[in-house]
């Protein structure tokens, strides 16, 4: 007996998507750069010829390797007290990914699911809500995470929850304008009639309609939580040193900016690739995601 | 338009008490004794410790403190800072100046850039403009403006000499201030000189702090106009033989114009945050660094006052924001 297949002519929805994902070539940039970078973070300590930590006393603030007097086993040159900055960048990229992975998940995870009762039950469970993100987002996000982190104690860890705090209400806004699009759908009428619970009716009928807008806003997210780590890591208040956090490496390096330029461009370099790759990936997943997009 | 501003203004009151009632529980919330931390000793005798308790009110039930911190902070009494002794608020008003200033210049600087960029990309879509302006602004969006005013500090300060590093003016001239604004100020001495030196202190800072506003502008005005020139009032507008230049910059740009002037003012809270960043790379004295070094001081007095005094100030903003949009979109006031 043969087997016959029959092709049906839909396309998966992974394949319509990377269709439209890859229409975008910036988007396609940013994902193979975003993937180098991952791999380098997890392989850290086999592409890095040094450990970030390793002091090598006699070359303190040596050039990079391209540079009269560079030497081969320093690329980037070294920093103050002759670590090796090459290696201090790979392992910083397992930081920054870190701090995106964790300030995404937390917002998302307590956005998503503040914003799903506001949008669901409405009323005054809403008004309290949305006046509570509206108090949140009276402050630049910047220095409501500063004073938290001064209320909490400086660290990497702290720095990541009141990072989360302050991106928060971004998923709680967005998720309740979907919810109350998507609630009055004929499909979600129709599965409250069939006697879908209200949890059903939350978490699988509406839900995942609502993804779109949130997977491109996680995207933004991650970049954002990325810059806002190393710039309270750059102003003393996150990761501490001797962390190989890219942001605390600028701090440190600050007051050789005048007689060693690499030590301060190389990690906002590393920051700005990171930050650039994950936003165009951003752009296209908004291309991708955006039914409104797609018909034109 | 009387009933939608009242209706604007409404909504703040909730978000105010609320801002007040978290600058009111920071103090009780760090980790320590809060009389120490306000008054700033750390060695101080028991009877002592319970007399600055009763002074500042801390043997009170926590509701009356708060309705007592609400009260004297409507009548302008912020708290004395723990460090210059001084009122949080004239210290506030002193410094307010600066950020006003640079944050001016950097919001001009991002909008006569942003808005023509966007519209000359949206206009010449997919050619080899559009895609540089939407690569430049990508790259912009995507700075982390602290290593920027790095950068631009070795290249233009360092290593040309054209620009000096920090502070607002050359410490060769001194005149007593009279708006707070070192441009005008620096005119109004009449000293040779003044204004070209606080220019060149102002230029740095302003580029760096207009980066990002810069690169959101300019993408949403492309954006808003590649959406206003698909709409059917343009192609007639263009039907009727209109000239290019017409369509583009009267029919189209008004439109277009709406969702623009809503991230502009949305900005706002954005250059607070940046000014924090690009305040402390350039020692500006203005509320940024003001706000740093208190945190880093312990100058928990002024950190307190000064979230409430900047978030005052974001609100008002977007209210004003709020009504100019309904002024210019009458579909938002019905």
């Amino acid at each position: 007996m043969s087997t016959v297949t029959v092709k049906t002519g839909q396309p998966s929805a992974l394949a319509e998507f990377w269709h439209y994902f890859s229409r975008n070539k910036g988007a396609v940039i940013g994902l193979v750069v975003f993937v180098i970078i991952l791999v380098v973070a997890v392989f850290a300590p086999v592409f890095a010829p040094h450990t970030p930590n390793e002091q090598n006393r006699q070359v303190l603030l040596a050039v990079p390797a391209w540079m009269e007097g560079g030497s081969i086993s320093f690329p980037l040159g070294t920093d103050a007290v002759g670590r090796d900055i090459l290696s201090r960048l790979i392992y910083g990229a397992r930081f920054s990914l870190f701090i995106g992975v964790v300030v995404v998940t937390l917002s998302v995870v307590c956005g998503v699911l503040i914003g799903l009762v506001a949008g669901y039950f409405r009323g005054k469970v809403d008004t309290a809500i949305m006046r509570l993100m509206d108090i949140i987002l009276a402050f630049p996000s910047l220095l409501l995470a500063l004073v938290l982190v001064a209320v909490l104690g400086p660290g990497l860890t702290n720095a990541m929850i009141a990072i989360s705090l302050v991106n928060q209400p971004h998923f709680v806004r967005l998720t309740r304008a979907s919810v109350i699009t998507e609630r009055e759908k004929e499909y979600v009428i129709a599965s409250r009639v069939a006697g879908a619970g209200t949890f059903r009716l939350m978490f699988k009928t509406i839900l995942p309609n609502c993804l779109g807008p949130l997977i491109v806003q996680a995207t933004l997210a991650f970049s954002a939580a990325i810059l806002d780590a190393a710039a309270l890591g750059f102003l003393g208040m996150g990761a501490q040193p001797p962390t190989p956090e890219w942001g605390t490496m600028l701090a440190e390096s600050r007051e050789f900016i005048s007689r060693a330029w690499w030590v301060v461009t190389f990690p906002g370099l590393a920051i700005l690739i990171t930050v650039l790759a994950i936003n165009l990936m951003g752009d296209g997943l908004r291309d991708a995601l955006d039914p409104k997009l797609k018909r034109s | 338009m009387l009933r939608f501003f009242i209706g604007r203004l409404a909504v703040l009151i909730p978000t105010f008490l609320g801002v007040s009632l978290i600058a009111f529980s920071f103090i009780r919330m760090l980790p320590g004794d809060p009389v120490m931390l306000l008054s700033g000793e750390r060695v101080m005798a028991p009877e002592r410790h319970a007399q600055i308790m009763h002074d500042l009110g801390f043997d009170r039930p926590m509701y009356v403190q708060y309705f007592d911190y609400l009260g004297k902070v409507l009548h302008g009494d912020l708290g004395t800072s723990i460090v210059t002794k001084r009122p949080v608020l004239g210290e506030f008003l002193t410094l307010f100046p600066a950020t006003l200033e640079l944050s001016f210049c950097a919001i001009m600087l991002a909008v006569c850039l942003g808005v023509p960029a966007g519209i000359f990309a949206a206009v010449k879509r997919g050619t080899w403009f559009d895609q540089s302006v939407m690569g430049v602004a990508l790259i912009g969006y995507s700075m982390p403006i602290f290593w920027w005013g790095l950068l631009l500090i070795i290249f233009f300060s360092g290593y040309l000499g054209w620009t000096p590093v920090s502070g607002r003016i050359s410490l060769m001239y001194f005149f007593k201030p009279v708006t707070g604004f070192m441009l005008i100020d620096s005119l109004l001495s009449g000293q040779k000189g003044a204004f070209a030196s606080a220019v060149s202190y102002l230029i740095l800072p302003t580029i760096v702090l207009a980066t990002i506003p810069l690169a959101v502008i300019a993408r949403q005005t492309r954006s808003a106009m590649l959406e206003v020139l698909g709409e059917d009032y343009v192609r007639t507008a263009r039907s009727k033989g209109l000239k290019p230049l017409r369509v583009v910059g009267v029919h189209a740009l008004r439109n277009a114009m709406i969702p623009v002037i809503t991230t502009i003012g949305l900005q706002i809270g954005v250059l607070l945050a940046g000014a924090i960043l690009t305040e402390t790379i350039f020692s500006w004295p203005g509320i940024g660094k003001w706000m740093v070094d208190s945190v880093f001081k312990r100058d928990y007095a002024v950190v307190q006052g000064g979230l409430l005094l900047i978030a005052g100030v974001i609100m008002l903003v977007n209210l004003i924001v709020d009504v100019l949009y309904g002024f210019i979109n009458p579909r938002i006031r019905h």
